[in-house]
């Protein structure tokens, strides 16, 4: 199987895909460890049945430069500044540092210093595809923790060039001609014309980004064939990312500088929705490769050279990672999270070593079992980012540890948990009337953007019942939940309800099944959180189509009405009946109340077409004749 | 300035009648209070200097069950406070017309002793009569439309041209 045809091949890696894949996912794994265990499985070591993983890998590293484009598409260039000191102080110090201890261990280890150096350099960076793609999936991308690590990845990106500059200096072995050329078509010319070369390219990104792109996307528009638009949203980023390693730029940095560029243009969102497919299946073929790539063989042959290796590599980036983390002020349970997530080796080092042995810097036998503890620190990610995660939340909500849930006592009327967009709504209504209300928020950042304007906000997990005790649920007389994630919002109050039996309880449902679960919790009220202002931007548009004010007002009223006995009315055949039958009771009930619905909202606001004076034109003309008549006399 | 209360107007052939000649005078504001308290918050001071901006009060309604609709009661409620129309201070009003103008739904003959209705508009009226006393204001002769579901558009007519020349002679008089 060795020399597989085309359509063999894919059969081979999308059978691997959708059968690891899911049971990853199910197993609470995520995907990219599914892809890994795949590539393994499927690679030249376990069953051998694709050829050499290596060409794979060259397609599926596109993956990774797509989904460095759709980053920096996603990227305003007012957040990459708002990153500026992570990027170069983190990342750099990251690089340096954890450069510098490998260093130092492979001379101890026997090394020659440039040797060491290289192999140092090399092992500082870490996977931005593995990393981003899992931090995406678990949803903590858009966290502090998530945007420093990405803050890392950027830099060690950028690192990349100086590096793949500065290795041919450290070369101490004969090389065969022509190895070097490897770093892109300039790189026979010295240095500065390098960066000018550089400079100007992306020079040239940029300026056909603003000045170009917006005519020619529109001229492509215009064909009005959607795929014409999904080539021309591809052609762009292959062209950048051939530009880019044509001047020696890592192609997925230059289609990152690309995304950025294109980030303001009106464009942007077609482009993002037309390409992501893309990243998607081309990031997993990446991932299996590297699985594929992993050399079982030689991890048979030297366990523990190459085990000491791994745990080595993990636990120096870690270590190091979290080090600087805690130093540039971040909270233990994220340093934490950042040091795990970035302690693996990444897909560049595969890059770097092929080009420092063939430039003559490390010797094979010396990058031969880094390149297998490289790929199985990889593999080992998500496990470590699940162990980061862990980590952060129970830095995050155990007390004693960093920050302790803040909870202010003392007597208080009305408990807010839950202090968003809709907890501040309610919360902001109530202290206005003079009650004196305790707010309870476990999202750290948002407590503190909050005590900055000014509120008192307690900070904690409101399910947990000590901090609800603490704030003061056994003497208040209600406590409001509205915290956004559904499952907690029930959670809190099957524990109120059970703790507190005197405590009223009123709560924010997200949907109508939610809904029905708190009902079914015995929760005293809810509301359902866009219901209300949908009835009102109903009641707005009945008043847009020139109905009287008063009429729009009442048909907003009796719908809520109607659609709250509604509620009522189908929760109890929820509770009662197996799903098949509710949707059909569901249905039935709905064609019932909203024909009743239909009456009285017509008595009320009269039927939706037609002129006011509607059939009495006839009337109207007689009113106005004899009008006309009594008018003139006078 | 006709202060006009009917909760829903456009079923209402008289009203319609008599707001459309009014809409087409001169100096005179019809101030829609349905529409534009369809909630019952009522606005006090936007409507107080509604009413410091006009001479001539209008209260334009439904007779229903010998009274006005509800938002008519909560705008005399919360507008004529206390110390603003009348009482101590309360001054804003004085010297200012105060007219009724009225539709009914039952025939001009039923308002009077031997009628079903027992008692003369006049009489009914006296609870809108005693709040413009006491108010300082000038209580015109109401203005009354009878049996307005039954009106032909010729009887529609006179009463929007009787309507409109009793206007004119608040606004000349």
């Amino acid at each position: 199987m060795a020399e597989a045809n085309l359509l063999e091949s894919a059969f081979v890696y999308l059978t691997a895909t959708v059968v690891s894949v899911p049971v990853a996912k199910r197993l609470g794994l995520g995907s990219v460890l599914g892809y890994l265990i795949a590539g393994a499985l499927i690679g030249p070591y376990v069953l051998n049945l694709v050829g050499d993983p290596e060409n794979v890998m060259h397609t599926a590293e596109f993956g990774v430069v797509i989904m460095l484009f759709l980053i920096g598409l996603e990227l305003q260039p007012a957040l990459l500044w708002r990153l500026r000191t992570a990027i170069v102080g983190m990342g750099g110090l990251q690089v340096v540092g954890t450069g510098a201890i490998a260093t130092a261990i492979g001379m101890a280890l026997g090394l020659s210093w440039q040797v060491a150096l290289a192999v140092g350099l090399t092992l500082s960076l870490s996977s931005t595809a593995i990393v981003l793609q899992s931090l995406r999936e678990k949803g903590i991308a858009g966290t502090e923790a998530g945007r420093t690590t990405f803050a890392v990845l950027l830099f060690q990106d950028i690192a990349i060039i100086p590096m793949l500059a500065l290795f041919p200096f450290l070369a101490t072995l004969q090389v065969a001609d022509g190895a070097a050329a490897k770093a892109g078509a300039l790189a026979g010319y010295p240095g500065w014309a390098q960066g000018i070369a550089v400079v100007l390219a992306v020079g040239a990104i940029v300026l056909a980004g603003r000045v170009l792109l917006r005519p020619m996307f529109r001229w492509v528009a215009a064909s009005g064939l959607h795929e014409i638009l999904t080539a021309f949203a591809l052609l762009l980023v292959v062209g950048v990312a051939l530009l880019m390693q044509f001047v020696g730029i890592s192609p997925a940095l230059g289609a990152f500088v690309a995304g950025v560029v294109l980030a303001d243009s009106e464009f942007r969102h077609q482009i993002e929705s037309d390409i992501d497919p893309f990243r998607g299946l081309l990031l997993g073929l990446f991932f299996i490769s590297v699985g594929a790539g992993i050399n079982f063989a030689l991890l048979v042959a030297q366990p523990f050279l190459i085990l000491g290796l791994v745990v080595g590599l993990i636990l120096v980036k870690a270590v190091t990672l979290y080090v600087i983390a805690r130093a540039f002020g971040r909270k233990k349970g994220e340093a934490a999270l950042i040091g795990l997530g970035l302690a693996q080796g990444g897909e560049f080092a595969f890059v770097l070593f092929a080009f420092a042995q063939g430039a003559g810097v490390i010797p094979a036998s010396v990058t031969a079992p880094l390149v297998v503890a490289v790929a199985l620190s990889m593999a080992l990610t998500p496990l470590l980012l699940m162990a980061g995660d862990w980590a952060m939340r129970r830095f995050e909500t155990s007390p004693g540890e960093d920050r302790a849930p803040e909870v202010e006592e003392g007597h208080h009327d009305i408990i807010v948990a839950g202090y968003g967009r809709f907890g501040q709504i309610v919360g902001r209504m109530l202290s206005t009337y003079g009650y004196k209300i305790s707010v309870l928020d476990h999202d750290a950042d948002q407590v503190d953007v909050l005590r900055g304007f000014g509120r008192k906000v307690n900070y904690g997990d409101a399910t947990r019942l000590d901090l609800l005790r603490l704030a003061g649920a056994a003497e208040a007389r209600l406590l409001i939940v509205a915290i956004d994630d559904d499952e907690k919002a029930l959670e809190l109050v099957k524990t109120a309800r059970e703790a507190f039996p005197n405590l009223k309880i009123l709560a924010r449902a997200i949907d109508r099944r939610h809904a029905y679960q708190l009902m079914a919790a015995q929760v005293d009220g809810l509301e359902r959180e866009t219901f209300a202002a949908a009835v009102r931007l109903g009641v707005k548009s009945l008043k847009l189509m020139g109905k009287p004010a008063f009429a729009a007002e009442r048909a907003g009223m009796i719908f809520t009405r109607y659609d709250e006995r509604a509620l009522l009315a189908m929760f109890e055949d929820w509770q009662r009946v197996e799903f098949a039958d509710y949707q059909r009771i569901v249905r039935d009930r709905t064609a019932l109340e909203e024909e009743l619905l239909k009456r009285d909202m017509i008595a009320l606001v009269g039927k939706s077409d037609g002129d006011e004076w509607g059939e009495e034109t006839l009337e109207r003309e007689a009113f106005e004749r004899r009008l006309a008549e009594r008018a003139k006399p006078d | 300035m006709i202060i006009f209360a009917h909760p829903s107007y456009l079923r209402s052939r008289a009203n319609r009648a008599l707001r459309a000649v009014a809409e087409r005078m001169d100096h005179v504001t019809i101030h829609d209070l349905y529409e534009t308290y369809a909630d019952f918050l009522i606005d006090v001071e936007a409507e107080q200097r509604l009413l410091l901006d006009h001479d001539h009060i209008v209260l334009m309604h439904p007779f229903f069950w010998y009274s006005a609709p509800p938002l008519i009661k909560e705008w005399l409620d919360v507008v004529l406070d206390y110390g603003w129309a009348y009482g101590e201070g309360g001054t804003a009003m004085a010297g200012k017309t105060w007219t009724q103008a009225v539709t009914t739904g039952s025939a001009a003959h039923t308002y009077g002793p031997e009628g079903s209705n027992r008692f003369t508009m006049e009489e009914l009226l006296r609870p809108f009569e005693a709040t413009a006393h006491l108010c300082q204001c000038r209580w015109q002769p109401p203005f009354v439309v009878h049996s307005s579901r039954q009106m032909t558009p010729d009887a529609l007519a006179d009463a929007a041209h009787d309507f409109a020349a009793m206007l004119e002679g608040l606004i000349h008089g």
